[in-house]
């Protein structure tokens, strides 16, 4: 009797010290985690035969030099990896305002053709278009709900543009080389990301809610999925596409 | 009971002054300046309602009765993109630019010349016009592109007014010899998706926005907004433009001498 009482002490002794540390752990893991804002992250494929990129004709041009110039409006990685789609947060922000990043975004046109292809960026921050070939360009943005301009642009002269209205997403081109087709999405947020080869995205330091992520293509249209995130609680979502 | 009358009286003149400022301010936007002329947008929905609503409809936006039998599409006002402006590309034209166009009309379109109009009802116009696009309220008025005086036209001018015309692409769309013809023609789209074709330079015809040089300097310094025809003025001088414009001075000269023959 008297052992089995020891016994018993000891048993719920021991219990007792597991439960504290683990208590403790859990408080400590929790407070480390309340620091850092979450993300959304994820991948973006497509499903089925990825369509095959043809060659684009540059014969009216010989300044435009590139080595076997492919279409690029859907490109599909390894592993079907989805290129050039915008991922971003639709809803879910209330009235929140951001200010947009002095870093200006940058659009390429480079061999003829616009890198990268769609590009993102938040309203009223700049624009930097650069001509890297060695023949003229004009830029062209055919807004919705922006104003619209057209633009010549020579070899090495600097153009800045800006946009103050969100809009996804804004096609651009070239007429004096047709083939020439990109994308400029613009955001009243930070919280948006572009595809790269991999096809992976991520939302980075959003505030604790519950969101509307939306995916968009140019050739293969939107999808949406609600998601929610807490302090220390990311979420990982994926998308994919078919023709 | 004097000084209540006083009162009174005072309240009501702060009113009425309130009321007349108030009419001022949202009046101002129903305005047109042009010159000395002040275009009101009341007197202009009745002039468009009997001249205009065919093509450019009840609405503004260029869908009236006649508008799928035309081409180039009538104007929708209610984009506010305007090809034949003083002003940089993307911004409003300026009240005298909308006159200039209801007077001169549009070349190879179906906007005529409405010379026949008094002055004033094309002003009336104008500030009717206007009131299709929140834009003419939201946004300042913007000062127009500078003309500097033009420089005499010489061999040297043609020349690098040439070289400028084959490195700024120019033929890609207007064709090497400015016959509209060239290898992108086909491809070309206003901003509404219509296609839309280059200018043929050796034709000899009248261009949009007006024959003379400084007409054409302008055209190229704001691009006509709305076409595949952009802006240079962030890209060239102003007397590199004038080299261009000497340029397609002896294009346009070329057809003229031939029409003679």
């Amino acid at each position: 009797m008297r052992i089995s009482d020891t016994k018993t002490r000891y048993v719920s002794l021991a219990i007792i010290t597991v439960l504290a540390v683990v208590g403790s752990g859990r408080w400590l893991a929790n407070a480390a985690a309340d620091t850092s804002a979450p993300s959304v992250s994820g991948v973006v494929k497509f499903e089925g035969t990825a369509p095959k990129p043809s060659q684009i004709n540059m014969s009216s041009d010989p300044n435009c030099k590139s080595n076997s110039p492919m279409t690029d409006d859907v490109v599909v990685g390894a592993n079907g990896s989805l290129e050039g789609v915008v991922v971003y947060v639709a809803d879910g922000l209330g009235d929140r305002t951001f200010q947009p990043p002095a870093q200006p975004a940058v659009l390429e046109q480079k061999g003829c053709q616009y890198r990268p292809h769609v590009i993102a960026l938040q309203a009223n921050q700049k624009l930097n278009v650069v001509n890297s070939d060695a023949t003229t360009h004009n830029i062209h943005p055919s807004p919705a709900n922006n104003r619209e301009s057209n633009t010549i642009q020579p070899p090495g002269v600097p153009l800045e543009l800006s946009f103050a209205r969100e809009e996804i997403a804004i096609p651009v081109k070239c007429n004096v080389h047709p083939w020439m087709r990109g994308y400029i999405a613009v955001f009243k947020h930070p919280f948006f990301a572009v595809t790269g080869k991999d096809g992976s995205f991520e939302l980075k330091d959003l505030p604790p809610g519950t969101y509307t992520i939306t995916a968009w293509h140019g050739k293969l249209g939107t999808q949406s999925q609600k998601v929610t995130v807490s302090a220390g609680q990311s979420q990982k979502l994926d998308f994919a596409f078919k023709q | 009971m004097r000084m209540m009358a006083d009162m009174i009286a005072h309240k009501m003149s702060v009113t009425v002054a309130f009321i007349i400022l108030a009419s001022g301010l949202s009046s101002h936007a129903q305005e047109s300046h042009v010159g000395s002329l002040v275009g009101n947008a009341k007197h202009g929905k009745a002039l468009y309602q009997r001249y205009c609503i065919f093509c450019h409809g009840p609405e503004g936006d260029g869908n009236g009765e006649s508008a799928p039998y035309l081409d180039p599409k009538p104007r929708d006002f209610t984009k506010a993109t305007f090809k034949c402006r003083s002003t940089p590309s993307g911004d409003l034209p300026l009240d005298s630019d909308l006159y200039d166009t209801i007077t001169r009309g549009v070349h190879a379109s179906g906007m005529p010349s409405w010379r026949p109009l008094l002055r004033q009802e094309r002003a009336d116009l104008v500030a009717y016009i206007k009131t299709f696009s929140p834009r003419f309220q939201e946004e300042p008025p913007v000062a127009p592109v500078q003309i500097p005086p033009e420089p005499p036209t010489s061999a040297e001018s043609v020349k690098r007014g040439s070289q400028l015309f084959q490195s700024m692409n120019c033929g890609l769309c207007h064709g090497k010899e400015g016959r509209g013809n060239g290898p992108s023609a086909a491809t070309l789209t206003d901003t509404r998706g219509y296609p839309i074709r280059p200018f043929d330079l050796t034709s000899g015809t009248r261009l949009k926005c007006g024959d003379s040089d400084s007409g054409i300097f302008r055209d190229l310094t704001t691009g006509l907004d709305g076409t595949p025809m952009p802006s240079f003025a962030s890209a060239l001088k102003p007397d590199q433009i004038w080299d261009l414009v000497h340029y397609i001075a002896t294009l346009r000269a070329a057809a003229k001498l031939a029409d003679r023959r």
